[in-house]
């Protein structure tokens, strides 16, 4: 317990430093950059406490605001993203999900590949139509969704598949 | 009373997020309004002390750019004090502060972060109240305008960027005083537009637009950019001009803030007009 404790500290601090030091400032094309640190809410143990991924979820979001000069926006997304996703665990593992806690790393690739794609989906759009925060700028809103979430589920992978333990 | 107890209980969670999403909300509607973003801000000690680290290992890799641009602006500088007999030359900053009756002071500093591919952007930069630095203060390069002070700690200060949807810089065409506002339509960040222009002004592609002297935070005359390309507003009583800049705004290292010291006073003046 408690190491998986410490495991989930050094997660939330070396995603949050790699977001805000490195990935802010890649600026592929101008202004496409990759979210992956919302890899800390999505691969949070799923029997953990709810309230508590909530609140930790709002806590991330709320430093690379802070970092970033973004008033609350990742903070607003990170807290969606965190609240509805028992349901994208649902709609994207089923059963598995209902009667027995899932290890990430031993899950098949594909469902792996739509649970990170529907949760980024939602995070980037919510994110972006908030810094956008103007109805009739709706195309770049989806513009820069669907261009930062191709990156973001593409490295996203790439980090749990490099930093997956193999115990099989 | 139980019920009420009861309800929360049964809730918890979707009151939780409700709450959390509500603060973030509110965070986010306040950071829109210049002035009023103070909580969210990447100038406090903190995130100050972590962008002054990485700022001190990414900086190596800036060198010789840096060093370029400084050895040519000190070949400017040394040719404006050695032909100061016929210094009214036409590319460098009308330093006219006679006529303004401004005096202005320059503080330099260092750009610890950057950022241009949001439709916000911000710069931070390492000096902060200690070193004098207060809200309103402008900042340039030696090319042209970066921003506006927003907020400041003791030891940094982050910067509105021209390239922010909150900006509006007061601008205007050098060859005629015909004046306009500088906005940003988020879509390149060499680009910015310059509205509000009369139609009778004599628009030109490749012409200089320079900051105007309107208001207290720039001297009149640091240059901003050139004519792209221009179009007339739907009532056609207007200019719309999209200016490139002279900066690059992607590679910002050193910067000089300017302090208008007379601001105050002239704010004064204004408010007592108004009233």
């Amino acid at each position: 317990m408690n190491n998986s404790n410490v495991n989930i500290i050094i997660q939330f601090v070396s995603l949050l430093l790699v977001q805000v030091l490195v990935l802010n400032h890649v600026n592929f094309l101008e202004y496409i950059n990759p979210y992956p640190y919302i890899l800390f809410i999505l691969l949070f143990p799923v029997r953990a406490n709810r309230s508590l991924i909530i609140f930790l979820s709002f806590l991330l979001g709320l430093l690379v605001d802070i970092f970033s000069d973004s008033g609350g926006i990742h903070a607003a997304a990170c807290v969606t993203l965190a609240f509805i996703r028992p349901a994208i665990l649902k709609f994207s593992f089923g059963m598995i999900y209902e009667y027995q806690s899932i290890k990430f790393s031993q899950t098949e690739f594909g469902r792996r590949l739509v649970y990170f794609s529907i949760g980024t989906v939602i995070h980037h759009f919510m994110m972006f139509s908030l810094e956008v925060f103007n109805i009739s700028k709706i195309i770049l809103v989806l513009q820069k969704t669907l261009f930062s979430s191709i990156f973001t589920i593409i490295l996203s992978l790439l980090i749990t598949v490099l930093f997956s333990r193999k115990r099989r | 009373m139980q019920q009420i107890i009861n309800f929360v209980i049964r809730n918890k969670i979707v009151l939780l997020f409700l709450l959390l999403f509500g603060i973030s909300l509110a965070l986010t509607i306040q950071s829109h309004s210049y002035h009023k973003s103070k909580f969210i801000s990447s100038a406090n000690f903190f995130t100050g002390g972590i962008y002054k680290r990485a700022h001190g290992i990414g900086q190596y890799f800036n060198l010789k750019t840096e060093n370029e641009q400084l050895v040519e602006e000190n070949v400017r500088l040394k040719t404006l004090l050695y032909n100061s007999q016929i210094a009214d030359t036409t590319q460098e900053f009308q330093k006219d502060t006679s006529f303004y009756g401004g005096v202005f002071r320059f503080i330099p500093a260092k750009v610890y972060k950057n950022s241009y591919s949001a439709t916000k952007n911000y710069l931070m930069l390492n000096r902060g109240e200690r070193d004098g630095v207060k809200q309103d203060f402008g900042v340039v390069t030696s090319q042209g305008i970066v921003g506006i002070i927003e907020n400041t700690s003791n030891k940094y200060a982050t910067v509105l960027s021209i390239l922010n949807t909150k900006s509006k810089i007061n601008a205007q065409l050098k060859n005629s005083n015909h004046i306009g506002s500088l906005v940003w339509n988020t879509k390149s960040y060499e680009l910015v537009q310059l509205t509000d222009i009369s139609k009778f002004a004599p628009v030109a592609v490749g012409d200089t637009i320079i900051t105007g002297g309107q208001s207290t935070i720039f001297p009149k005359g640091v240059p901003i950019g050139t004519i792209d390309s221009f179009t007339t507003d739907i009532s056609g009583d207007t200019y719309t001009i999209d200016v490139k800049l002279f900066n690059d705004m992607t590679n910002i290292g050193h910067v000089y803030i300017i302090e208008n010291t007379d601001a105050e006073e002239i704010k004064t003046l204004e408010q007592s007009v108004d009233e």
